[in-house]
């Protein structure tokens, strides 16, 4: 028997209500208010149940219009690459610096996406960068913490 | 009122002022196409520049800041999916279809009209029934704006799921949740936030819609690079294609633009409810105003989805300046940090602001309609230049874009416990994409649910936990058979699909 792709999205869906219901009614709200007609649980639970009964309707009722999509034709290395080096910016952002960390992301997923014009490459990354961060900070006066510019006395 | 009219026309048309204007739309434009930078965020870097400035001068930048910075959300929003504002959500849903088609050039001429159509006509409104609105706009309680919500949700949810409602309303479910995560508003009291401080704040709504728009667009279309069907677009979304409209298009937008305005004004002069409502429900009663045939075309690149949403977010802004000069309520994040800037200048505004400062209330006015004809200007001729964008290549843009979003959430927080979350979210978001979840829906439902709850506690203390406050009134009660009748036709239309 096959299983709709939606149809476990939608039970994941109904597990991850579930738990979400669980986590509302755990909400610690005020001795006082605990009877009140509203508190800081009240919203959650109600999305909670919807959260349950959207879900359910879906999986228990007969799909009209099913998704059907071709697994065979999706790229899944280059988009697992993209999210790994995106991964990647992020752990290096603070450490190395918006400039380098931002500059190095901007080359690698150009080469992961097979670009090979290297002048374009270096273009539009390094000086590419360095021009937003001018208008960024040097214009408009929006801080950007860069550790590496301010040990090589770029930044202040 | 037209001494009034006369001296606002005299301070707006101060050479001065005028070169304030065409400022403040070209940096408006600029810094709203850049990521998580929108109006709200143009207005609050100007409040520093502005305090040299007469107050209707200050005004007067600051309103061609915010028209300005609408536009340029709408452009990112067309160009490459990334709506840096939830006013301009909407507009993505057509717009970046009609870019993908090779005809962003058209879509951006269509945004840039309409602006200016919805714009204009809800200046006139806001000049002849300012002070009169002001009484509609106080008429709305708590109980009307929850039933508006859920009404504005339903609708979205009905018109963006291509017969996948249930899927919709599970999407609204999960924005609603999302917004749930930080402190309650009213009791600081944590809630899903696993004891991360990251969390208490809550999740933003830059790093949700970048998220769920921009980054997952760009993941999706690399995940799908071998789809023999993207190829044709590939090559098509290259090419800019012509800025002008024949006349079956301008007999289109013709139709729309009225209806937009006259709805975005309405919804703009409520307090709170702001563009971001009016956008969607414009879209939603633009489908059902169109005939069978348009109706198909919605979310592939209709003209009519494009106008609709793009009219209703403008005369929503100027209708948000109702609330604020008349009342000295600001109807939105943005008149918020205006009215921020208004105190600053010394100026309370309220009922009495039009009697004594009648040159700061009429200029404001007036300030406003030429900041639309000076947008139009400015942006038309610049309209092939900024759809270049999208004839860069693929293996450059796709980064770009992922670039663009990482920067817009750490501009905002400066941690990357942002960034991870929004990895997490836009990964979850292609593969719910991939099977016809819609994402429309959670964005909405995301920006409302603070809104909601809070309108949900205050009728729900107010009628002492009884349900009754959705049929007590009669405006809340029309607004509840109206959420009927759009669930009911979306199950007889179930119904129908099977047979």
């Amino acid at each position: 028997m096959k299983i709709s792709p939606s149809k476990i999205i939608s039970l994941l869906f109904f597990i991850f209500s579930g738990f979400y219901l669980y986590t509302a009614h755990q909400i610690q709200v005020f001795t006082f208010d605990e009877n009140a007609a509203f508190n800081a649980k009240t919203f959650p639970i109600y999305l909670g149940y919807a959260g349950l009964m959207f879900s359910a309707l879906y999986i228990i009722l007969p799909e009209t219009k099913p998704s059907n999509v071709d697994l065979s034709i999706l790229d899944y290395k280059k988009t697992i690459m993209l999210v790994v080096l995106m991964i990647l910016y992020g752990l290096t952002i603070l450490r190395a610096g918006y400039f380098l960390s931002t500059s190095i992301f901007l080359v690698l997923s150009y080469i992961v996406l097979g670009e090979r014009k290297w002048l374009w490459i270096f273009l539009l990354s390094f000086p590419f960068v360095a021009i937003f961060m001018y208008l960024l900070h040097g214009l408009l006066n929006i801080y950007l913490r860069d550790p590496f510019l301010q040990y090589i006395g770029v930044m202040g | 009122m037209i001494e009034g009219i006369l001296i606002g026309l005299e301070t707006a048309f101060s050479i001065k002022n005028l070169m304030m204007v065409m400022i403040g739309c070209f940096a408006g434009t600029i810094i709203g196409m850049l990521p998580g930078l929108g109006p709200m965020t143009a207005i609050a870097l100007m409040i520093p520049i502005t305090y040299g400035f007469e107050p209707s001068t200050g005004l007067i930048l600051m309103a061609g800041v915010y028209y300005g910075a609408v536009f340029g959300g709408s452009t990112s929003s067309i160009l490459i999916n990334a709506p840096g504002i939830p006013g301009t959500v909407a507009t993505s849903f057509d717009g970046y279809p009609m870019a993908q088609q090779g005809k962003a050039g058209k879509a951006l001429a269509i945004a840039a009209y309409s602006s200016f159509a919805g714009g204009t006509i809800a200046a006139v409104f806001l000049l002849i029934a300012a002070p009169s609105l002001s009484k509609v706009s106080l008429a709305f309680r708590s109980p009307d704006y929850f039933g508006l919500m859920i009404l504005g949700l339903t609708a979205v949810s009905a018109f963006s799921a291509k017969g996948h409602f249930l899927k919709a309303m599970m999407m609204v479910v999960l924005g609603l949740m999302l917004a749930s995560v930080g402190q309650d508003t009213l009791s600081d009291i944590p809630r899903f936030t696993f004891q991360n401080m990251n969390l208490s704040d809550g999740i933003s709504f830059v790093l949700v819609v970048m998220a769920t728009f921009a980054m997952s667009e760009a993941l999706t279309i690399i995940f799908k690079a071998n789809d023999p069907t993207r190829v044709a677009k590939q090559i098509s979304l290259s090419q800019l294609g012509s800025i002008k409209l024949d006349k079956d298009e301008t007999k289109k937008m013709v139709k729309t633009i009225p209806r937009s305005s006259v709805l975005g004004f309405i919804i703009g002069v409520l307090p709170g409810a702001g563009s971001t409502i009016a956008s969607f429900l414009a879209y939603g009663m633009e489908r059902n105003f169109v005939n069978d045939e348009e109706k198909q075309k919605f979310g592939k690149g209709s003209i009519n989805g494009l106008a609709a949403p793009e009219t209703a977010n403008n005369a929503a802004c100027s209708g948000s300046f109702v609330p604020l000069l008349t009342l000295g309520i600001p109807g939105s994040g943005t008149t918020a940090v205006m009215l921020g800037a208004l105190l600053g200048f010394g100026i309370q505004p309220g009922p009495r602001l039009y009697q004594t400062n009648p040159e700061i209330f009429w200029s404001v006015i007036m300030s406003m309609y030429i900041g639309m004809v000076i947008l139009l200007i400015l942006n038309l001729p610049l309209i092939p230049y900024i759809a270049r964008v999208l004839a860069t290549p693929r293996t450059f843009l796709i980064p770009l874009i992922l670039f663009f979003s990482v920067t817009g959430i750490y501009l905002m927080s400066f941690n990357n416990f942002d960034i991870f979350l929004m990895i997490g979210i836009a990964v979850v978001a292609t593969i719910l994409r991939l099977y016809d979840f819609p994402m429309p829906p959670l964005i909405l439902a995301f920006v409302l649910g603070g809104l909601m709850e809070e309108n949900l506690r205050r009728s729900l203390l107010i009628s002492d936990g009884s349900w009754s406050f959705l049929w007590d009134r009669p405006l809340t009660l029309i607004i509840m058979l109206l959420i009927i009748v759009i669930v009911g036709w979306q199950i007889y239309r179930g119904i129908l699909s099977k047979k």
